[in-house]
């Protein structure tokens, strides 16, 4: 019992003046018919240095990615966290404290907040950013819902180059809703113009786009755009925020609601959340935004300010009427995104992202000089690619990497049966030109591994 | 002794030429970006973000760190967030690189220890709500409802059965009206009787086949335990429905009550309130959720199961509603509450909630004179006062109260919900404060609705700010910096 004060005394005098002659008491209108007559079957209590023990022994089961060289992306990636990120985002006021109800006392957050969703604006292009959402794909399916509530539409059209687990996510999300999703295919790595063209008509709501896509190649953004747009449909983005110090912004390309992914900015990896959800969108769609959105405005001194903003499309005011049911935003993250941008800079954001682009391009150099392997795509990609092995062993290639120490990419057979003998590369910055080539050395002893099993 | 040079918005702390961060010059053979890029979606210079140097940087987010009230710095009884304290060893055990470090996707060999803490949190989930099919999946309260919600659904569909309707009581948080709605279903309003319960009368009328989920807060928003939830249970389960409760009051029960005990068929749990969170200025949080056995397929996938000793991450589930969340959820916040549960066992986490309600109760007995609660005299872990009297002799409100209190120290209680009592303020003290501070916030109470109105009306007075002008801010909405 670390964190509570009471001794007995103290509960004495407390019940003393409660007027309840125990604690027990205080629990009558809990019917004993409805009480737990046993203690809980948990584990026994640990002290911190226990606790401390079994943490460490259970984290010495895993195999993280200072142990691992980690070529692994798929929506979340071992970009480099420069040390002010922790440092700031560690300190208490901002992690103990909760969304901002009482603006007198919580104008750190609400500035990081506004500072957040300028960085975002500034990042993307758009006009307008929400506060943050759970992560890249709620972000996703909160952006069609957007859509499809700005357009009375119920027809998303998507491709098969967007992330396979938004689009898992935004199916389920449809299963009870009037709601129609298409899935345009990407036979040569990226949308096929054509079907798309045939895809999208007057119904459709809006074209949901993920560039880089989930191939890692870069989609004709422009051009997909003013298919939507033709057709009276939104345009939404799903973007790499790391890829903008290289490629156009998704708000230069016609794009009316970006969404993305926010854990490169600055988080760890920690297997899958909890991330950063970005959403920013035209000015015109705002007030059927998700989420907080925090404005400036003066005190009654005259002072400029910040407080949260057009609550009346939220939840806690507009109840089944509301633009969505989310409530938090992931604040904590947003933070982090902010001093890592601010931190970048325009420059640091060109390096890093010109890092990445040279380092994979130089890995698919490697990487496609066995033979054995090929780059499944010829597309121009950021930092992610796709490896087809043309014997088709992708498991045991992958399994022979990792017992060498290399964590080489994500096999595509859960997601698409057709890329069974595929696999995803990602290359961020922290990758050294000799892990590449270790990657390289791997893959290729594999390949000989193989054949001499073979023979 | 404010720094506001250095808490101007940073856009306009840059310079051009500034910079913090600087990465290496590339180790691979440098090609031109031409080359890599075709033209038409090529950048030709860079986002337009600020220029700042480390130390800009340092001063700027440390110096607006100080212009926050949170759970480290000050009492922060904010009704129905439980601000109980963030234990350190989470914060330091949930950053291990063996745990933060790993990537989502990587082979379930390689994350062994990872998927077995997941594993004995699935049955800590299950034992502690007596509901023993779990999804760690949903990554907020609210994601949990709806989770909860599209698994009823299924369920239904899987009965043949097409029911329309979902209840909630009129003290419900907002999230539960929006949540069903987004699964597709119509949210009914249950009105509370004069005891602040749900008004069985007006429940049985608008019961009936179909209806699919009853949405019940035990205890409620109000820090009421609903003894009739037996009942409500049956009468909901005779037409077939089910039974979901918003588990954001979980820090009163722990292993005192369980909701599969009282009834509850499906619930989420809040581990940012319940498990120690923290709540990150706003989040993230978590919203893990339980079920019966019949309801367990339905689950999201994939779930983490044992076979043999291994852990592994099940995909095949044939039932399943599918993906809410990509790649697993929010493990990092679910490890926290992991080390939490750990650091109390059966024992402490039952002493937890019996010092939560203890703490409340006695700060209801403080300050019941000056601000009556009018749903009796005890409560479980918060209660709910109102300034109503205090509103119509002095024309003091709840607003006023709660922004004098920022100045004596106090983060204010959650005020004007839940909507059911005028001039509401909704006091959630936790277990993790002492006597000592529950008296001298009760005697800051009792000091300020003695003061002059006018200094009440003008309050906060010693803040970073004063009130400021919300109606402006929505009119006229400023939601980015630009340059003057």
């Amino acid at each position: 019992m670390p964190y509570t004060f009471n001794t007995p005394e103290d509960q004495h005098a407390m019940l003393d003046a409660i007027g309840a002659a125990s604690i027990d008491d205080l629990f009558a209108p809990i019917p004993d018919s409805l009480r737990l007559e046993r203690p809980l079957d948990i584990p026994a209590a640990m002290g911190e240095l226990e606790l401390t023990q079994h943490m460490q022994a259970l984290a010495a089961k895993n195999e993280h990615a200072g142990q691992k060289t980690c070529f692994l992306g798929g929506g979340s990636y071992d970009h480099f966290v420069p040390a002010v990120v922790d440092a700031i985002a560690s300190r208490g006021e901002f992690y103990t404290s909760y969304t901002p109800y009482q603006p007198e006392v919580s104008q750190g957050n609400l500035q990081v907040t506004f500072e957040y969703q300028t960085l975002i604006c500034q990042l993307t292009g758009m006009d307008v950013s929400n506060a943050s959402l759970y992560d890249g794909g709620s972000a996703a399916v909160e952006a069609v819902l957007l859509c499809m509530s700005v357009t009375k539409r119920s027809k998303v059209v998507t491709t098969a180059s967007v992330h396979p687990e938004y689009r898992q996510i935004i199916e389920t999300y449809f299963t009870h809703l009037d709601a129609e999703l298409i899935t345009v295919g990407s036979p040569a790595g990226i949308v096929s113009i054509e079907e798309l063209e045939e895809a999208v008509d007057d119904d459709t709501a809006c074209v949901l786009l993920q560039q880089p896509n989930f191939f890692g190649c870069v989609e004709d953004a422009e051009r997909i755009s003013g298919i939507a747009h033709e057709h009276g449909a939104l345009f939404v983005v799903s973007c790499d925020p790391i890829s903008l110090g290289q490629l156009k912004r998704p708000g230069d390309l016609g794009a009316d609601v970006v969404v993305a992914e926010g854990q490169s900015l600055g988080s760890p990896m920690q297997f899958g959340g909890p991330y950063l959800g970005i959403m920013a969108c035209r000015e015109k769609f705002v007030r059927r935004m998700p989420g907080r959105i925090a404005g400036q405005t003066t005190d009654r001194r005259g002072k400029r300010c910040w407080v949260l903003t057009l609550q009346t499309r939220e939840q806690h005011i507009r109840r089944e009427k509301a633009t969505s049911n989310i409530c938090t935003n992931q604040g904590l993250f947003a933070l982090r995104a902010a001093i890592y941008l601010s931190a970048l800079g325009p420059q640091g954001l060109r390096e890093a992202s010109e890092l990445c682009l040279q380092k994979s391009r130089y890995a698919i150099e490697q990487l496609v000089a066995d033979e054995r392997f090929e780059l499944a795509f010829q597309q121009p990609t950021f930092k992610e690619f796709v490896i087809r092995d043309t014997k088709g062993k992708v498991a045991d290639v992958l399994a022979e990497c990792s017992e060498s120490g290399i964590l080489a990419g994500i096999p595509l057979s859960t997601w698409y049966p057709n890329l069974s003998d595929c696999f995803l590369v990602a290359v961020t910055e922290k990758r050294t030109k000799h892990e590449i080539d270790q990657l390289a050395d791997s893959l290729t002893r594999a390949s000989v591994d193989d054949s001499v099993v073979s023979v | 002794m404010r720094n506001t040079l250095a808490t101007q918005p940073i856009f306009e702390l840059s310079k051009p030429g500034r910079r913090a961060a600087r990465f290496p010059k590339s180790d691979v053979p440098v090609r031109p970006i031409e080359d890599l890029l075709p033209e038409r979606c090529r950048a030709t210079t860079p986002p337009p973000l600020p220029e700042v140097t480390e130390p800009d940087v340092v001063r700027h987010f440390t110096n607006l760190s100080t212009l926050n009230m949170s759970v480290d710095t000050h009492f922060y009884p904010l009704g129905s967030c439980t601000m109980k304290h963030n234990p350190k060893r989470n914060e330091r055990l949930a950053n291990l690189p063996g745990i933060a470090d790993l990537h989502p996707y990587q082979p379930d060999d390689t994350v062994q220890g990872l998927l077995q803490l997941l594993h004995e949190l699935q049955g800590m989930f299950a034992e502690i709500s007596g509901l023993p099919a779990v999804s760690l999946q949903p990554a907020a309260g609210a994601h949990g409802e709806l989770t909860a919600l599209m698994v009823a659904a299924a369920y239904f569909d899987d009965l043949g059965e097409k029911r329309t309707k979902v209840l909630t009581p009129d003290s419900a948080h907002g999230t539960n009206p929006a949540s069903a709605r987004m699964a597709g279903f119509d949210a009914v309003t249950i009105k509370s009787d004069s005891r602040g319960l749900v008004d069985l009368e007006d429940l049985r009328s608008k019961l009936d086949d179909q209806v699919g989920v009853f949405m019940i807060t035990n205890p409620s928003t109000l820090g009421i335990f609903d003894d009739q939830v037996a009942d409500i249970a049956d009468l909901v389960h005779k037409e077939g429905g089910l039974i979901y409760l918003d588990g954001a009051n979980m820090n009163a029960i722990l292993g005192i009550a369980r909701p599969g005990d009282f009834g509850a068929d499906m619930m989420h749990y809040n581990p940012h309130k319940t498990f120690s969170g923290p709540h990150g200025g706003g989040g993230p949080g978590a919203g893990p959720i339980c079920v019966t056995e019949k309801l367990g397929p339905y689950l999201p996938a994939p779930v983490v199961c044992q076979h043999d000793g291994r852990f592994a991450l099940d995909y095949d589930r044939a039932k399943s509603i599918g993906r809410v969340r990509a790649f697993f959820g929010n493990v990092g916040v679910l490890v926290r509450a992991y080390c939490y549960i750990l650091t109390h066992g059966a024992d402490g986490l039952r002493r937890a909630s019996e010092n939560a309600v203890l703490n409340a109760n006695y700060l209801l007995s403080r300050v019941k004179h000056i601000l009556p609660v009018p749903h009796g005299d005890r409560c479980m872990h918060e209660f709910v006062a109102t300034a109503g009297e205090l509103k119509k002799t002095k024309g003091i409100s709840a607003m006023d109260i709660a922004k004098r209190l920022l100045d004596f120290g106090y983060h204010a209680p959650t005020v004007y919900f839940p909507l059911t009592v005028a001039e509401s303020m909704m006091i959630e003290p936790t277990e993790s404060e002492s006597k000592e501070t529950l008296d001298a916030f009760a005697a800051a109470l009792f000091r300020i609705t003695d003061e002059a109105t006018e200094l009440l009306h003008d309050a906060p007075h010693t803040t970073a700010i004063s009130r400021p002008d919300e109606v402006q801010a929505a009119r006229k909405p400023v939601l980015k910096w630009t340059s003057a």
